[in-house]
């Protein structure tokens, strides 16, 4: 069984590993620390299906496994089909007595942005619709990084990647990110959160809620990567810290449709130290920084409005 | 001796109570509820479609105890199933036309992850034009797929074929997903007689085997399934998987076998039908057999030697089979009901049985028919008429190098 208590300190994660060091993922990689505690909490009694992308072919270079876990991956866009099938049979055998019907054994989809945002879309709306008992988790490292940060449905606007190069008549991403919290609230699942390493308790927390909840839970997950984003290998968390100080990215938790912020920042930084710290956003001029300084304006305007109280504040420099 | 025909008198009568009448889409998820499956995911196609509403409807009546996923589209059906084989699950889906195009990139992973799937497939022509009637392009689409692939004249041979499709499929020698069809509205919409064989029996010939006969997701024994398979090993796994389909033969016979010995009804890798003096043959497939062998009766008055032959079991190909059945013919011609654009000709079936006999060293006139696309009706008289073609083969003694198309309103062009 996953683990039970509430994680409040650095002393309540588990010691335990269930994910193996000695995979190839890259040194600062933000999905590797993601995946660490994210098995840590799910324990030995959980099955993981997991979409093509960046974590799979680092991990499972056969005949080497990061995973301790039961482990499948059948293709890219697939991983919420893939762990319906799996839930429906542990379902179907724990009814007809094949599997024992009192141990809880939970179903993990873990796919990166591309394999959910855009390919993945499909097969994971029909989880979430189905109703199935699977934790979803997506780690969003903002671009196609398993190809070589090619730009996604969950990459950010303005950021260069190999194909919104700087040129002279494009200047990186034009469009903002697509709304994927929006897209599960709208198939009105029990549990859905917005988690970020640099403050693991409350992302090791968040991942054990949504262990616990019956029926479908999405974990949306900050992931840095540090070829793709041009930034130090020891600026991870650093990086993931101020996408929280600076509104860029907000810390929330939505329980039957309630929202919450689970990391409030009363002072918020301007956008310009996220943005200044990655080489994907140095070609941005001041007047481009600004215009996304008043994006996320009315983005956590939005957010204050929803939770009902000031949880992010205003720029202070 | 009374009592012995007192009792098959009994098992007649016995036999005569179990048969319905039924459809060949009912007859597919009546096997389905027959071999007790755990889990199906059902997506409606045309023809298919009747075949998800048994399966939901058998389940909402509880007479088959089963997780049904009603899946957003074929590619998370046979996701899906995949995955609950991996559980260890006996899995069940069903496809047409395009839905087994969209299923087409998982295809290649079931066999490669070697997962028990059985599918049912009610075959129809692909688009474009878009068209819901019966050919054999969509199975020809997935010959190369790692799928062992049995055709079904009848809709006691969806059923009987289905049923087998369990014990060949989860054979530990085997463990090859395998896909039994059904001609789209020829059989999955015609309503024929059908044997049904009570459950328990069903059960005790495909046993369900304990869990742990093979690897599964199972966290007391943690595996990693479908991991990363670079240059240095990729090679050997996929050796592996032309391992199991050479394996395959044995067990599928063994199948046949066994069956027979419990329910009484024969089912061979191919069917020859007046092969033993015949000097004309033609190979065909699935319900279009029927027709050919109607054809057969009709020259046979005529006196003419004409044969058929049936490929029930398509994957793994019985070449042996094939040789021998047309070792003593003059003359072979083989009714595609299929397309293989561009090919040395474009009878996808007849490249097989050419490349069967030309590596055998049997040189003898040979003509590919193409008939019956997209639903087109065949009449036994073409059929007669491509019999005779293959008589003034035999007498030249020379290979038709072109494709015959037969029943096209544009035929003269094309020849």
């Amino acid at each position: 069984m996953a683990l039970s208590k509430p994680v409040r300190t650095v002393w309540d994660i588990p010691r335990e590993e269930q994910f193996a060091p000695g995979h190839s993922m890259c040194q600062g990689c933000g999905a590797a620390l993601v995946m660490r505690h994210l098995m840590k909490v799910a324990g030995k009694d959980a099955i993981v299906a997991m979409a093509t992308g960046c974590v799979e072919v680092t991990t499972t270079l056969f005949p080497r496994t990061s995973w301790k876990n039961p482990w499948i991956h059948l293709a890219f866009e697939n991983a919420g089909a893939v762990a319906s099938g799996i839930e429906a049979a542990l379902k179907a055998l724990q009814r007809k007595g094949v599997v024992d019907s009192n141990r809880r054994i939970k179903v993990i989809a873990i796919a990166g942005d591309g394999g959910t945002f855009d390919i993945g879309l499909q097969s994971l709306s029909g989880m979430l619709e189905r109703g199935h008992d699977v934790m979803y988790v997506v780690y969003d490292n903002e671009a196609y990084m398993n190809t070589g940060i090619q730009r996604s449905g969950a990459t950010p606007l303005g950021a260069w990647t190999t194909t919104t190069p700087i040129g002279k008549r494009m200047r990186g991403e034009m469009r903002p990110k697509k709304d994927i919290i929006g897209i599960a609230l709208a198939h009105r699942i029990p549990y859905i959160a917005t988690a970020n390493p640099a403050y693991p308790t409350d992302m090791i927390e968040k991942f054990r809620r949504a262990l616990e909840t019956r029926g479908p839970s999405l974990v949306h997950v900050f992931s840095p990567c540090t070829p793709g984003w041009r930034i130090k290998n020891e600026h991870t968390i650093e990086v993931s810290r101020l996408a929280v100080q600076t509104g860029m990215w907000v810390q929330l938790e939505i329980v039957n449709g309630k929202p919450r912020v689970t990391v409030k920042v009363p002072k918020r930084k301007h956008v310009r130290h996220y943005l200044k710290i990655q080489g994907r956003f140095r070609h941005l001029t001041e007047e481009e920084i600004e215009q996304i300084q008043r994006m996320v304006d009315q983005h956590v305007e939005e957010i204050n409005r929803w939770v009902g109280e000031q949880a992010i504040g205003p720029v202070v420099e | 001796m009374a009592a012995v025909e007192l009792k098959e008198k009994q098992e007649a009568k016995a036999r005569q109570s179990r048969r319905i009448a039924a459809k060949g889409n009912h007859a597919a998820a009546l096997a389905a509820r027959d071999v007790d499956v755990d889990v199906a995911a059902i997506y409606p196609i045309t023809p298919q479609v009747q075949i998800a509403e048994k399966i939901a409807e058998l389940v909402a009546n509880g007479e088959l105890d089963a997780e049904v996923i009603h899946v957003e589209s074929e590619h998370s059906a046979m996701s899906a199933v995949i995955a609950a084989a991996a559980t260890g699950a006996r899995v069940f889906t069903a496809t047409s036309s395009q839905g087994l195009e969209l299923m087409h990139e998982m295809l290649y992973i079931a066999s490669g992850l070697r997962q028990p799937v059985v599918m049912a497939l009610a075959t129809r022509a692909l688009s474009a034009p878009i068209n819901i009637w019966n050919d054999y392009s969509d199975a020809m689409s997935m010959r190369d797929t790692g799928w062992i692939i049995i055709f079904s004249e009848n809709v006691q041979e969806v059923y009987d074929n289905l049923i087998q499709a369990y014990y060949i499929a989860e054979h530990p020698d085997v463990l090859l997903p395998t896909v039994v069809t059904l001609d789209g509205y020829i059989l999955s919409h015609t309503v024929e007689p059908l044997e049904l064989i009570p459950r328990d029996e069903v059960l005790s010939y495909a046993v369900k085997r304990p869990r742990g006969y093979r690897p599964v997701l199972d966290p007391d024994k943690p595996m990693t399934f479908g991991p990363v398979g670079a240059p240095n090993w990729y090679y050997e796994i996929k050796i592996q998987q032309i391992m199991a389909m050479r394996e395959a033969p044995r067990v599928i016979e063994e199948a046949a076998r066994e069956f027979e010995k419990r329910f009484g009804r024969r089912y061979g890798f191919i069917e020859e039908y007046m092969m033993d003096d015949a000097e004309v043959a033609i190979v065909s497939l699935g319900a279009t057999a029927s027709l050919v062998k109607a054809a057969v009766n009709r020259l046979r008055e005529e006196g003419v030697k004409a044969g058929m032959v049936k490929i029930r079991v398509y994957r793994p190909f019985p070449a042996e089979q094939i040789a021998k059945a047309l070792e003593n013919v003059a003359a072979v011609g083989v009714l595609d009901r299929a397309v293989a654009f561009g090919g040395p000709l474009e009878g996808p079936l007849f490249l097989d049985i050419a490349s069967t006999l030309a590596v055998r060293g049997m040189v003898k006139p040979m003509a590919s028919f193409i008939h019956g696309l997209g639903g087109r009706d065949i009449f036994v008289k073409e059929v007669v008429e491509m019999f005779k073609k293959l008589q003034e083969l035999a007498r030249s003694g020379r290979s038709e190098t072109r494709t015959l198309f037969y029943g096209v309103k544009s035929r003269t062009k094309l020849n």
